[in-house]
């Protein structure tokens, strides 16, 4: 049998590593909620159809990730989905004409927010509108199109 | 149907069931907090999990390999094998962690718990313990009802840790992914509190489930041997069960 002594510097190592694994999981391996969004502003989108986007989505540019959906509802009034954008603080001086597109990664993956830098000198603000969107291509309607299309062809 | 075979059969577990419920109440209300109490848990915190280590890092990194190599294969056929990482880590900090760390525990810890302390009593050692003014339940059971909680939650995160450590061998160094990649879809898509944290939470409702029957078996085992060997086999059955049970009902809560 070990001595007192061990068995407790043995037991005290093991809740160490726990928590050392605790620490590990947490930062690299999920979003580690709070600690982004304090350093981030939001801004507004408006789509005619967001398709199957969802909250927490990337937003993106140039393919690189620069923050995340924080929202989405619907717009009462225009009765058009209002998707709240937000953006890594460290990106604060993209243009005011910036425009927003939603698209999907793989022809089966998950849809996101790809924004496109426009000319404008003036930067996109916390709580602006992004006026410029493009909304999700609806796989469904575009079949749709193609087959009502191809029909008026042939007569 | 007579009333003794109704008692039997319909009674006999109610009563089990209650019999366990009252126990566990009693060693809580006991429960004292003071420094020796607490060298004595952790020395049970060494016996009983730290000696599972093995066995749960082992399992771990199997599982993780394996769970991997299947769901790779699986999401290859649509075209999307880049997800894998999220689905390793759902299923991880959810689900198999938790449960597979408590039935590991049950079937490693708990029976030794209870073979002990059912030998204790066969031995006539908890008699002797409460002739000597000390309280058996306060100072046999309690170290060991805490330890299960303390335990199942750290080798649930070690055991998370060793799976997705089998995820990241197979992934990106046997198939050749892109770490980014693996570790961005993760990042992207696991949620600190209501994924992770709901597993934890998960893992330490089974910590005292299999802490607390393990001791409640070896509490109430006949005080012969072959009481002892009946009681370690109900440890495992019961914590078992009732891990598979309690996760389908916490789950469906938190979800």
């Amino acid at each position: 049998m070990k001595s007192s002594n061990q068995v407790e510097i043995t037991a005290g190592l093991f809740m160490l590593l726990g928590i050392a694994a605790l620490i590990f999981l947490a930062v690299q391996a999920t979003d580690t909620g709070g600690f982004r969004a304090s350093e981030s502003y939001q801004v507004n989108a408006y789509f005619t159809n967001i398709g199957g986007l969802k909250s927490n989505a990337p937003v993106s540019m140039a393919g690189v990730r620069i923050g995340k959906i924080d929202s989405i509802e619907l717009d009462k009034e225009s009765l058009e989905a209002r998707v709240v954008l937000s953006i890594d603080q460290q990106y604060d001086d993209l243009p005011a004409d910036s425009s927003a597109s939603i698209l999907t990664s793989g022809i089966l993956g998950d849809q996101y927010v790809e924004l496109e830098p426009g000319g404008s000198p003036e930067p996109l603000q916390a709580g602006d509108r992004i006026l410029l969107t493009n909304s999700a291509v609806v796989l469904e309607q575009l079949i749709g199109r193609y087959l009502f299309n191809s029909d008026k062809d042939e007569n | 149907m007579n009333v003794s075979t109704l008692n039997q059969h319909l009674l006999q577990p109610v009563r089990e069931v209650g019999q366990a419920v009252i126990f566990f109440f009693r060693a809580l209300t006991g429960m004292k907090c003071t420094l020796f109490h607490a060298g004595e848990t952790m020395r049970q915190v060494y016996y009983i999990g730290v000696r599972s280590l093995v066995i749960i890092m082992m399992s771990g990194l199997f599982v993780g390999l394996v769970m991997t190599l299947q769901t790779y294969d699986t999401l290859n056929r649509f075209g999307a094998g880049d997800s894998v990482s999220t689905v390793l880590g759902l299923a991880l900090f959810k689900e198999l962690g938790p449960v597979l760390t408590a039935i590991l525990f049950a079937g490693r810890a708990g029976t030794s718990v209870t073979a002990e302390i059912g030998l204790m009593k066969a031995t006539e050692q908890l008699d002797a313990l409460d002739l000597m003014g000390i309280d058996p339940m306060e100072r046999i059971v309690q170290p060991r009802l805490l330890a299960g909680l303390i335990a199942v939650p750290i080798l649930t995160l070690i055991f998370n840790f060793m799976a997705l450590l089998g995820g990241v061998v197979f992934a990106i160094f046997i198939i050749g992914m892109d770490s980014t990649t693996f570790w961005g879809n993760l990042q992207n898509n696991v949620d600190l509190w209501e994924d992770f944290g709901a597993g934890m939470i998960k893992a330490g409702f089974f910590g005292l489930i299999a802490g607390w029957l393990a001791v409640y078996f070896g509490w109430t085992a006949k005080p012969t041997g072959e009481g002892v060997a009946l009681a370690t086999t109900q440890t495992v059955i019961a914590t078992s069960i009732s891990v598979l049970l309690l996760d389908f009902v916490l789950s469906a809560l938190m979800l």
